[in-house]
């Protein structure tokens, strides 16, 4: 579990985070969701440690991370995996070798080992004969898939993910997401996933937490956003005419339910 | 300007206190440390050969126009060829020229690897990045330069040797008497040190600069460009304060 604290951040004199609350369970698919520029990549940066909040903290299952030093953080980093917007796959290795990469640098497995369960993590997110390709000879959704087998290679406690949809087609984004949630369920891991993706927020938001202008605006879950009266919530999530069409179908189904 | 560069000179010492660092694997560090010589060290050969041969045989041919006194002995072509390249050329000039190849692209690719979140990568895997990162391909620079040194001497020599040969500006005999003639063994260590000095300061001032790029290719690339500015700015100021302090 992760917990953030009264998290405010500040760049240059102007404020971005606002007292950020929120928690994120362990073995559900966590969302933090909001506008371009609203602040979650800011948060998200907060939670993982590449950005320092000037106010409140970040615990990991209990963990201050403010007060951990640097072996401590190195350590804490070992139990986390992230998948970044753009893959950010090494270019200068295949992509079993990135997958390996962790695992070289980490584990004390031997080379058939780290073989073993490099493979095991590339089979896992569904690549075949791809092994000795380079991330540039690969397309996008399968650059995701590796970098989802290169954030589990170490067995994470805790996965990141950065708007892991970007720049995928519909149906591509729905299997990375059926994806990230089921080796969420499988290994029980923190997952948390930064996104503007409403397939997503619908389909695996299991705890969303909504960031509005750098404030916390709405908390929930896919059942209760639908319901939800927060103006800039329903202004972000049913922008679009065919989900404001799914909203007022899963009213409708509500009503006549009750 | 001042404060500004003050701050710079700041930024560089503290990049420069993460990179000088234990790496965190030995066995991948002496990995990256054989593939940066072979790309920033071997892969330079070609150029320095190529400019070199060309350099002195320019060298030589001036040296010949120039020197026409009957006073000045006809070996002093050979001996003004040599002193020039190991003093000077093989050193200070080379480096200028590997600080655009090297420098630029060094820059380049460290940037295109923090605009393109790999560097977040390593990062967030536990791992000091810049060390991973930069210092094998400082340790690689600065251990193979003093071979493109040797070489590009050699090869200097070799292109005043050519001109000997294929025209009658001078004979061979007064160029190879003039290329022996004279010889302080120190000038050679002198020019390696620089050179050493030098590969420092285009890795680490490459590295420094590609390492802080935020943006886009853009970015990378108005980096790149002054990685190769400051280098060769800091080259020459190196060159004059080693000058005065090796060869006075």
């Amino acid at each position: 579990m992760i917990e953030a604290k009264h998290v405010s951040k500040w760049f240059e004199g102007q404020q971005v985070l606002y007292d950020i609350n929120a928690i994120f369970d362990s073995g559900k698919t966590n969302l933090i969701i909001g506008q371009s520029g609203s602040g979650k990549t800011v948060f998200m940066k907060c939670l993982i440690g590449l950005l320092t909040p000037e106010e409140g903290e970040i615990l990991y299952d209990g963990r201050r991370m403010r007060d951990m030093d640097i072996s401590h953080k190195r350590e804490l980093r070992t139990e986390i995996g992230m998948l970044f917007q753009g893959s950010a796959l090494f270019d200068n290795e295949t992509v079993l070798g990135n997958v390996m990469f962790p695992l070289k640098m980490f584990s004390k497995m031997t080379r058939a080992e780290q073989l073993e369960r490099a493979q095991f993590c590339i089979d896992r997110v569904g690549l075949v004969n791809a092994n000795d390709k380079y991330p540039s000879e690969i397309s996008g959704g399968m650059q995701k898939r590796v970098a989802i087998a290169r954030a589990i290679a170490l067995n994470p406690k805790y996965l990141f993910c950065d708007e892991p949809n970007s720049g995928l087609d519909p149906q591509t984004s729905i299997l990375i997401d059926e994806l990230l949630s089921d080796i969420t369920h499988e290994y029980n891991i923190t997952t948390v996933i930064n996104t503007h993706d409403m397939n997503s927020v619908l389909g695996i938001g299991e705890n969303i937490v909504f960031i509005n202008r750098g404030h916390c605006d709405w908390k929930g879950n896919d059942h209760t956003i639908y319901k939800s009266n927060n103006q800039a919530l329903n202004n972000f999530v049913f922008a679009s005419r065919l989900f404001k069409e799914v909203k007022s179908y899963l009213e409708k189904r509500d009503e006549s339910e009750s | 300007m001042i404060l500004d560069s003050i701050k710079t000179f700041g930024k560089y010492c503290l990049f420069m206190a993460q990179v000088v660092r234990r790496p965190d694997k030995w066995r991948e560090f002496f990995k990256s440390l054989i593939f940066e010589i072979s790309k920033l060290g071997v892969d330079s050969i070609p150029l320095v050969i190529i400019i070199s041969l060309f350099i002195g045989a320019v060298i030589c041919i001036q040296m010949t126009i120039n020197i026409t006194s009957p006073l000045i002995p006809a070996y002093s072509t050979g001996m003004a060829t040599r002193e020039i390249l190991v003093l000077e050329f093989s050193s200070t000039m080379m480096c200028l020229i590997l600080a655009g190849k090297v420098g630029s692209n060094i820059a380049s690719e460290i940037g295109t690897m923090r605009v393109t979140e790999q560097i977040d990568a390593i990062e967030i895997m536990g791992l000091n990045s810049a060390n991973f990162i930069v210092f094998p391909k400082i340790i690689g620079f600065v251990l193979f330069v003093p071979v493109l040194c040797i070489l590009s001497m050699f090869m200097g020599l070799v292109g005043g040797a050519l001109i000997a040969q294929f025209t009658d500006m001078i004979s061979m005999e007064n160029y190879i008497y003039g290329i022996q003639s004279f010889f302080v063994p120190w000038n050679v260590y002198y020019s390696i040190i620089k050179t050493v000095v030098f590969a420092y300061l285009i890795t680490s001032i490459s590295a420094f600069y590609g390492f802080y790029v935020k943006g886009g290719a853009l970015e990378v690339g108005k980096a790149s460009t002054n990685a190769v500015v400051s280098s060769s700015i800091l080259i020459l100021l190196a060159d004059v304060i080693l000058t005065k302090l090796l060869l006075q």
